[in-house]
Order: C-alpha cells, then sequence, then structure tokens
C-alpha cells in the first residue's frame, strides 16, 4: 500500500537526507517528493510503499515519528486513501 | 495528488482537532430476553463480548494504519425496558451487567439504559425509569436515556412529571461525585435510533442485529475555514465554505466506518455528521459562531448564526456519504464547549438563549448546569418546553440538565475530562407546578397528521 509522509520543521541542511535514509534503513522505496522551503520553514511530501504487514507498518510510523521528534520536525504519516476521499469526489 | 490537499489535511488533524469523535456499536439484546432475569443478563453479558470483543483493537489498528485519530470506542444496545417488561425484576441488574461488559470489551460508554415511552409507559417503562438514579450512581459508564415526546405521539407529560423527579434524584445520589450521574441521563423528544453520541445513544429496534455507526467531529476544522475565508465573505458564501469542510470531514468518517466493517464483518450504519465540540482549545461551535460574527456566543445574532452553521454541514455531510443519520448538525452542550461556558460565565447565554438555539441545532439543552435547589417540577417543565419545540418542529430535541446540588448560581462544577466543566446558571423561580401536576398528554401536532 502508499503512505503519505509529511515533514514540517525549521529548514537546515539534512532533513531530506534524514528522512530518506529513515525509509532507507528499512527497505522503504519513495515514489515521489516534493518539497518547499516558505520562509524558514521546510515542508516536504513523500509518496512511499510502505509494508503491508499491519505490525511491520505500525512499527515504521512509530520510530519514524519519534525520530522526528528528536530532530525537532514534525512527521506525520497517513495513508493515501484518507486524501483520495477527503478531496476528490 | 496535490500537495496543498495534503498539508491542509495534516493540518486539520494536528492544529485544527479534527477526529473521529466516536466508533458505535450498536447491539441489539432482543434475543437475549429471557423471563428470568439472570439468565438474561448472562446471555446480554455473553453477547456483549462477544459481538464487540475487537472493537477497541480495530479502531485502535485503523486510526494508526490511516493516522487518524479516533478518539472513543462506544457501545448502544437495545432499550433496556423492553427486556425488564419480559423480565421482570430488578433493572439495576441489567446495568450493572451492561457496566462490567461494556469495561470487559474496554469501550468507555455504554448506551441503552432507556426507555421509549412518547405515547404511554408499560410496567417495565416505568419500573426501568424509576431505577436509572441507583443505576446511574452504582455503575460508571452505562448511559440512559428516555424519549417522552414525539411529533407523531405528542408528548407524554406523566413521563414528564416523572422525569423531572429522576434527573434530580440522579443528581441527589452522586452529589459527593460532582452529580455524575445526571450527566449519563438524557430526556428525549423525536430519539433517533441510530445516534452513535452518548449519553443519548441506544440501538433502535428497527436496526440489524449488530452493525457500525461513526460520529465525526471538528468544530476547529469549521472554525479555521471560516477564519480563512475572511470578513469580507457574504453570510451565503461563508455556507458554502462550511458545507464544503463539512463535505471533507464526512468523507473521512465515512472512509473509517466502511472499513471499521468490513473489519468488524458487521454491516456499516450510518455516519452522523455532528459538530461536537470538547473542552479542548480550539475545538468549539461557540468559536465558530463568534468567528462568523458576533462579539460572544448568547447576544443577538446567535440563532441567525446556529442555523446557517447546522444547515450547511448537513448539507455538505450528505453528499459525502451515501448514510448520514445519527442527529448530524451541530452540538451546543455548555459544559464541553471552550466557548460556551466563557459566555455562560460573563452571563452573556442564558438558558432562555439556549433553549431559542436548540430550534436550529441538532440537539437540545446539553451539559446545562443548574442551582441545585431547583425543583423537580421546575425542571420537569424545562423538559417539557424543550420537547415542545422538538415535537413542534420535526426535530429531536433534548436535555441534559445537572442539579448542582448544593451548589448556587456562580459556582462550578467540574466532571473532568470530555464532559468538562461549567457554571452554575441561573433558572428563572416562577413556580411551573399545577401545569406539571396536571399529567396526561400534549396531544400530538395537527402536522403530524400526514397518512
Amino acid at each position: 500500500m502508499r503512505a503519505v509522509i509529511s515533514v514540517i520543521g525549521k529548514d537546515r541542511p539534512g532533513i531530506l537526507a534524514f528522512a530518506a535514509n529513515e525509509c532507507a534503513r528499512r527497505s522503504i522505496n519513495i515514489e515521489d517528493v516534493t518539497q518547499k522551503v516558505l520562509e524558514d520553514m521546510f515542508t516536504m511530501i513523500m509518496i512511499v510503499t510502505v509494508p503491508d504487514d499491519p505490525e511491520e507498518y505500525h512499527a515504521f510510523v512509530t520510530e519514524l515519528e519519534a525520530a522526528g521528534e528528536e530532530q525537532a520536525l514534525k512527521i506525520h504519516v497517513m495513508h493515501e486513501d484518507i486524501f483520495n476521499a477527503m478531496h476528490r469526489i | 495528488m496535490r500537495s496543498d490537499y495534503i498539508l491542509e489535511t495534516v493540518r486539520m488533524i494536528e492544529e485544527e482537532c479534527l477526529d473521529i469523535r466516536t466508533i458505535t456499536m450498536g447491539i441489539s439484546l432482543l434475543d437475549c430476553c429471557d423471563s428470568d432475569i439472570d439468565r438474561s443478563c448472562e446471555k446480554i453479558y455473553s453477547k456483549i463480548t462477544r459481538c464487540a470483543k475487537d472493537l477497541v483493537k480495530t479502531a485502535q489498528d485503523i486510526s494508526k494504519e490511516y493516522g487518524i485519530p479516533i478518539i472513543n470506542e462506544r457501545i448502544s444496545v437495545t432499550p433496556i425496558s423492553l427486556l425488564v417488561s419480559v423480565s421482570g425484576g430488578d433493572p439495576v441488574k441489567y446495568a450493572k451487567t451492561l457496566d462490567r461488559a461494556a469495561k470487559d470489551v474496554g469501550v468507555n460508554f455504554i448506551g441503552g439504559y432507556s426507555a421509549l415511552v412518547q405515547k404511554g409507559m408499560t410496567e417495565g417503562d416505568r419500573a426501568l425509569i424509576e431505577s436509572i438514579p441507583e443505576a446511574l450512581a452504582c455503575t460508571d459508564i452505562v448511559c440512559s436515556s428516555v424519549n417522552i415526546g414525539s411529533t407523531k405521539a405528542g408528548i407524554n407529560m406523566d413521563a414528564v412529571r416523572l422525569m423531572g423527579q429522576i434527573v434530580r434524584k440522579s443528581a441527589e445520589l452522586t452529589k459527593d461525585n460532582n452529580c455524575f450521574g445526571a450527566s449519563k441521563l438524557v430526556v428525549f423528544c423525536n430519539a433517533v435510533e441510530d445516534n452513535p453520541f452518548m449519553a443519548g445513544a441506544f440501538h433502535g429496534i428497527s436496526e440489524p442485529d449488530v452493525c457500525v455507526h461513526v460520529g465525526v467531529s471538528g468544530p476547529g476544522v469549521v472554525r479555521e475555514a471560516v477564519k480563512e475565508a475572511g470578513p469580507d465573505k457574504t453570510m451565503d458564501e461563508i455556507a458554502e465554505v462550511i458545507k464544503k469542510t463539512a463535505f471533507k470531514i464526512t468523507r473521512m468518517g465515512q472512509l473509517v466506518g466502511t472499513l471499521a466493517a468490513e473489519r468488524l464483518g458487521v454491516p456499516f450504519g450510518i455516519v452522523d455528521l455532528s459538530l461536537a465540540p470538547t473542552p479542548a482549545v480550539g475545538d468549539s461551535v461557540a468559536r465558530i459562531l463568534e468567528e462568523i460574527g458576533l462579539e460572544s456566543t448568547g447576544g443577538p445574532g446567535t440563532t441567525a448564526c446556529l442555523a446557517m452553521l447546522n444547515d450547511a454541514v448537513k448539507k455538505g455531510g450528505v453528499m459525502a456519504s451515501s448514510s448520514v443519520g445519527g442527529l448530524s448538525g451541530a452540538f451546543i452542550p455548555v459544559s464541553e464547549d471552550a466557548g460556551m461556558i466563557e459566555a455562560a460565565e460573563q452571563g452573556t447565554l442564558s438558558i432562555e438563549k439556549l433553549e431559542a438555539m436548540t430550534a436550529v441545532c441538532s440537539v437540545g439543552l446539553d451539559m446545562i448546569i443548574i442551582p441545585g435547589d431547583t425543583t423537580a417540577e421546575t425542571i420537569s417543565a424545562i423538559i417539557a418546553d424543550e420537547a415542545a419545540i422538538g415535537m413542534i418542529n420535526n426535530k429531536t430535541t433534548a436535555c441534559r440538565l445537572i442539579p448542582a446540588i448544593g451548589k448556587q448560581e456562580g459556582e462550578t462544577l467540574n466532571f473532568g475530562g470530555l464532559l468538562g466543566y461549567g457554571p452554575v446558571m441561573p433558572v428563572r423561580k416562577v413556580k411551573p407546578d399545577t401545569m406539571v401536576n396536571r399529567g396526561g398528554r400534549i396531544p400530538s401536532p395537527i402536522h403530524s397528521l400526514k397518512n
């Protein structure tokens, strides 16, 4: 299944690398990345393929969000279906 | 997928308190009826723990997997008065069984300690109603409701008189615990059978054996959308903004409800697209009204804003879900809404204004704390007024009044958690006793004769 990872934080070098590394560590494939810096806020959205196994997926989400917190980044992982449901008729 | 949509959704959840307020499993207990009350209770316990054993885990899994907060898991059951009618015995046994079963499956409320008496009372109904104060005092998470009127049947004034006493007694028996009993008791007119929200949820007899309903929330999201639209927009443009926001919120509810039903292997019931506030900052319906342009909720203009809000929420939601039900609209519980609490404390929001607001919102006088010396007759009369609004306007109205035993106007009562806190609001002291004691029925209105 596909999930959307959003990363928001104060801009500094290495944020993209950090998020990409976290994904690579767990063999999670990144399909698409968009990023923007508004004033000094860094915003990035990644579309990734995540494990179908719920246990494995939950572990990934929990670890990634916690790792983000350590780096003072707000990371949120959500299932792709939510956006399709909310924003498409 | 557009990144602004993604960020909008993330912002709604992270900053604006968007959540699935409740996943409620409706369970029919009709097949648990037995002429022996103890056997009846045994069957109830085993049916609830069997049907709902995976409810909490499924909700939490969906919450994690989809990244959407799901706040509560709850259960609603067949009105227990029906079972009391068959089994006889002390109805409190049923309340204790429900409490135990609900705790064992890990839900945080169970509703359905209820009776529907809009036209008349059976022995079972009366026994149940009379047991409500004790049942609410000796259980923790059982919720009770009584329907005393409907557009079709009129208002049962005997039941109204009785409910004034029951509300008072429920508060008295729990006076050492913030009169908590009365906060778990709702008196309805035109109660709906598929409402997932507590304390008024029960599983109607026309519902399937087991099903799952979802209640979404999101006052914070609507407020933010109105704020973003700015002060220059006309009222119809604001209504359009609210409609679009309600659409998005409801779609999320529909998605979660469908998933939950599929995983639990039961039919999906309805999405209740109510704006349900909590005392948390930014999760307030009053603040939406203020964002539309009122200095304080309760002042002139409040009813008009609320009417527009309630209607726009329904219109947006109806398109988003194939099965909208429950109460669907805006809730205005005083103690659960930071903006309402503030308005009540300042004195800009009165019970009379709240009554007017209930003519255009989705429910009624909700979580209103009244002085401890308010008589049962006065409570009955307030219930009758509220039921009359529902009966004439073909809508659900309800009363959840909490007499603060031993407290006076100006003091506060604090329930904690989602139920919040609030000031004791003044009630007029002129006596309605003769009217209340007449009893009988208020006949159904002429427009109920539609056939």
